[in-house]
């Protein structure tokens, strides 16, 4: 693909721009990683703080998601967690959802669902930090 | 081939999973009666079920994206050593699973 070919039918800035026909090059699939890299010490964490609580009372969960260090590390989970998310539901949906319309209604749904879960639990874990 | 539909189920899975964590999140934030309902729905059968599936779904599509940055690189696509590669990620997700389980049940020293 390098190089310019007789029969190559791209303008010479979408040869500069190299985005592709998705117009985001691999932002998509660079992402993904990225999310996925970070998610996996911040599962860890988050799989071992749950271990941790497991049969703690209401007063000390709350005392331990107020603590600085674990509420910012959960929001750190929770973003990167649910932008992977998304971005794995988005693919799964170009995959399977062949009407357009459809395709990108539900595309549109599941960022709403994901913003809603994020705002809904950093929004919790907000107010446990700065007092209950 | 397998291990591929399942990375998308467990993904999948993950996904409607974060209502769960949410809505533990906000109980915690909001009352005691809340939080009580909350740990009574994860302790009934069903609760504990799907908190088991939902650790096994999180521990094999962390091995199995691990699995997918080995790939990335080039590395492990011969088909043999693809197949060894998809056992050892249902085995170590099994295996994660259990353990987990077994260290949060010590934690409640139920164990």
């Amino acid at each position: 693909m390098s190089g310019k070919s007789s029969n190559d039918m791209r303008t010479p800035m979408a040869r500069v721009r190299g985005l592709g026909s998705s117009h985001e090059g691999t932002q998509h699939f660079w992402r993904q990683r990225l999310t996925a890299l970070a998610n996996i010490p911040l599962t860890l964490f988050f799989v071992g703080f749950l271990i941790a609580l497991n049969g703690a009372g209401f007063a000390e969960v709350r005392a331990a998601l107020a603590n600085p260090f674990v509420a910012l590390v959960m929001i750190l989970f929770l973003i990167s967690g649910l932008y992977h998310m998304r971005l794995g539901m988005q693919v799964i949906i170009e995959d399977y959802v062949i009407s357009e319309g459809l395709k990108l209604l539900t595309i549109a749904l599941s960022t709403f669902f994901t913003v809603a879960v994020g705002v809904a639990s950093i929004f919790a874990l907000l107010k446990l930090a700065f007092g209950g | 081939m397998t291990m591929s539909i399942i990375h998308r189920i467990t993904g999948g899975a993950l996904y409607f999973g974060t209502l769960l964590v949410a809505a533990w999140l906000m109980a915690a934030a909001s009352s005691q009666g809340a939080f009580d309902w909350i740990n009574w729905a994860f302790g009934t059968w069903l609760g504990r079920l799907v908190l088991f599936g939902y650790t096994w779904a999180l521990m094999h599509h962390m091995l199995g994206g691990i699995r997918h940055f080995v790939w990335d690189t080039g590395a492990g696509l011969e088909k043999h050593t693809a197949s060894k590669i998809a056992w050892a990620t249902l085995v170590g997700s099994v295996v994660l699973t259990l353990l987990i389980w077994v260290a949060g049940y010590m934690a409640r020293g139920a164990l």
